[in-house]
């Protein structure tokens, strides 16, 4: 067999031209499959990694999704509300342990606005219990304080103490639709996350209430504009809704009952999620897409096989010659066979190789990048076992491809015995 | 008498469907000779050799090569039998275009345990002495590619490989009919003095009937093929 090895290596590297082209294809097919891969699981990674640390997500009934899309993504809206008072009431549960209530429906220049409690930034955790940490400034402590997410201060190039002015509703700010009259102040920047939180506005609960004195009917009254800062300051700003409410445990194991007894709340109806089951229903929607990307690109894989096999078939002919002086010489018809079937899986194993070593080199110097200017998480790090089960994958199904040319340049020399004329 | 490497008796041969091609009633070569075997082109040699080498499969009659009955092995025995005991020389294009000169000397190795055995502890000094043996002893030729180098130097390497493991029958196809006659007789006095060094038999085919007075014996095809006569004799 290593002789074998031997001499399929040394009849390779004697065509290296159309061999290392053969490879290129091959090790392209191999790279855009494992890039599509790596930026799969990357994606799940971040979806998986957007929070933790919250046992229970509590909203107005609706889908588990859509629950946590709007409160976690800041995709979609609520269809409903929770009332001030069911909130107070859930968050004075024994077996609850803290709680955040989040305000959603307000934008800023297309990125939205979260009123919250200063809890916030000590209960919402990302990426495995990493908490959020401020490049600068701190959290919000007046009234029209906000505090930005990463994304936000990088496009919109806010730094602290730069004013916003907030929009009611999620479309872009046009005349008469703003908070124009109630301008907030960056008072800090949070670290870039990887999360929804970098394109968030951070702003006080009470802030929300604020800023709709005057729109009570939806609309905004002529007259709000018109009531001066410091009346609005002396009114209770309690809101009278949150969006939804993030919530800890005192002890994990209560996890089912306490979400049941949420479910059945009297009274209000309510719907208490785990984020992470949320999570995993959502990546299963969402993973249709990437697996029929994923699906295309291994079709790509066995293009890059072909090409395996037509470069050896094409061969054939000139080798005619030399298939006749390895037989005179010893060489059995299997010998051939493995021969040129050794030579496929060499030219696959190598084509996977390259693949993966591109596939890695590429990450190393982009990742950085599109992590920074778009979000896109790719996982990083030492080739792993998708990396090793795809150069086996490809090396396996390439000495399978082999078998072809194989079979025909057996049956070939068996047939012209020793006398090939040329 | 010497033990016969070649017997055959009787021997048919007929591509599928063709001609009669070989119709041999007596024909042996035997341990130690030397047998020139004069055939034209179309008389049928290369079949008559493929035979010997046991690429090919007689329909009648026998054929024992160094005492095995190839009518009776099956053709993986027949591979095995001449990847041990066979070697073979070619008309031309001899050499596998990759592997180096002393890589194609030492190819019969990587197919056959007993020659490698035969060949000893240190393979690749035994191809180098047979090489020099055969005149090619410079290192730099060494290291030619061995498309690069000449046909009369190709045949010689070609010979080398033949010889290497001692196998102890050479079957010789043309090897000559490209080269001039000064390197033709000087291949063919090299190969004969390695061929009687080793104690191994060659058979050595060619058309040109002036070579007969270099060997031991000269056989005509033509004249032991009644297949020939038949189909109205050899042009």
């Amino acid at each position: 067999m290593t002789a074998l090895l031997s001499l399929a290596w040394a009849s390779l590297l004697n065509r290296k031209g159309s061999v290392v082209l053969t490879i290129v294809a091959v090790a392209l097919s191999v790279a855009l499959f494992l890039g599509v891969e790596k930026a799969r699981s990357g994606a799940r990674e971040g979806f998986g990694n957007t929070i933790s640390g919250t046992d229970l997500i509590i909203g107005a009934p609706t889908g588990s999704v859509n629950l946590l899309l709007y409160s976690v993504f800041r995709m979609g809206s609520a269809t409903a509300e929770v009332s001030w008072p069911t909130y107070e009431k859930i968050a004075s549960r024994p077996d609850i342990a803290w709680t955040v209530p989040v305000a959603l429906g307000d934008s800023h220049r297309g990125y939205r606005v979260m009123g919250t409690t200063l809890g916030y930034f000590d209960h919402y955790k990302y990426g495995g219990g990493q908490a959020l940490t401020f490049a600068g400034g701190q959290p919000f402590s007046d009234l029209f304080d906000a505090v930005i997410g990463a994304e936000v201060a990088r496009e919109l190039g806010y730094t602290v103490g730069t004013p916003v002015v907030l929009n009611h509703g999620l479309g872009a700010a046009d005349l008469g639709s703003g908070h124009e009259n109630r301008p907030f102040r960056v008072t800090g920047i949070l670290r870039p996350t990887g999360t929804p939180v970098d394109r968030t506005v951070h702003v006080s609960l009470e802030a929300i209430t604020a800023i709709h004195v005057g729109w009570e009917t939806g609309a905004k009254n002529p007259l709000a504009d018109t009531i001066p800062e410091e009346m609005i300051r002396s009114f209770d700003l309690t809101p009278k809704t949150v969006t939804a409410i993030f919530a800890g445990l005192e002890r994990k194991g209560t996890i089912l009952t306490t979400r049941r007894a949420i479910n059945t709340n009297r009274g209000e109806p309510l719907m208490a999620i785990i984020p992470g089951e949320a999570l995993a229903e959502l990546w299963n929607v969402t993973s249709i897409a990437e697996r029929a990307l994923l699906a295309v690109s291994a079709f790509v894989i066995a293009v890059g096989l072909v090409s395996i096999l037509t470069s050896i078939l094409s061969s054939l002919n000139e080798r005619r010659r030399e298939m006749s002086i390895l037989r005179a010489t010893g060489a059995r018809p299997h010998h051939i066979f493995v021969l040129l079937v050794l030579e496929a899986g060499l030219v696959g194993f190598l084509g996977a190789v390259v693949g993966i070593a591109l596939v890695h080199s590429l990450i190393a110097v982009l990742a950085p990048i599109l992590q920074a200017q778009y979000g896109v998480a790719f996982s990083m790090g030492a080739p792993g076992l998708v990396d090793l089960a795809v150069l086996g994958a490809v090396t396996g199904a390439s000495l399978l491809i082999g078998a072809v040319p194989a079979l025909a340049a057996m049956r070939r020399s068996l047939a012209d015995g020793l006398s090939v004329r040329l | 008498m010497s033990q016969p490497v070649i017997e055959i008796e009787q021997l048919a041969f007929a591509w599928k469907q063709g001609p009669q091609v070989l119709d041999i009633p007596v024909f042996r070569v035997d341990a130690g000779e030397r047998v020139f075997l004069r055939g034209p082109s179309g008389s049928g040699k290369s079949t008559l050799l493929g035979l010997i080498a046991g690429v090919l499969a007689p329909q009648s009659g026998t054929i024992r090569v160094l005492d095995e009955d190839m009518r009776a092995l099956s053709p993986s025995k027949r591979d095995r039998l001449r990847a041990d005991h066979v070697g073979v020389i070619f008309q031309m294009f001899n050499l596998v275009p990759y592997l180096s000169v002393t890589g194609n000397v030492l190819l019969p190795l990587r197919f056959s345990p007993a020659r490698r055995k035969a060949a000893g502890g240190d393979a690749e000094g035994e191809a180098r002495r047979l090489l020099a043996r055969l005149g090619l002893a410079d290192e730099g030729l060494l290291a030619r590619r061995v498309s690069d180098l000449s046909v009369g130097q190709q045949q010689r390497v070609a010979a080398a490989r033949a010889l290497i493991g001692a196998p102890r029958l050479i079957i010789a196809d043309e090897p000559t009919s490209a080269l001039d006659a000064d390197a033709r007789d000087r291949f063919i006095a090299l190969l004969s003095e390695e061929v009687t060094c080793t104690g191994a038999s060659l058979l050595f085919v060619s058309h040109d009937a002036s070579l007969a007075p270099l060997f031991t014996r000269a056989v005509d095809l033509a004249a032991i093929n009644k297949a020939m006569v038949a189909a109205g004799g050899s042009r």
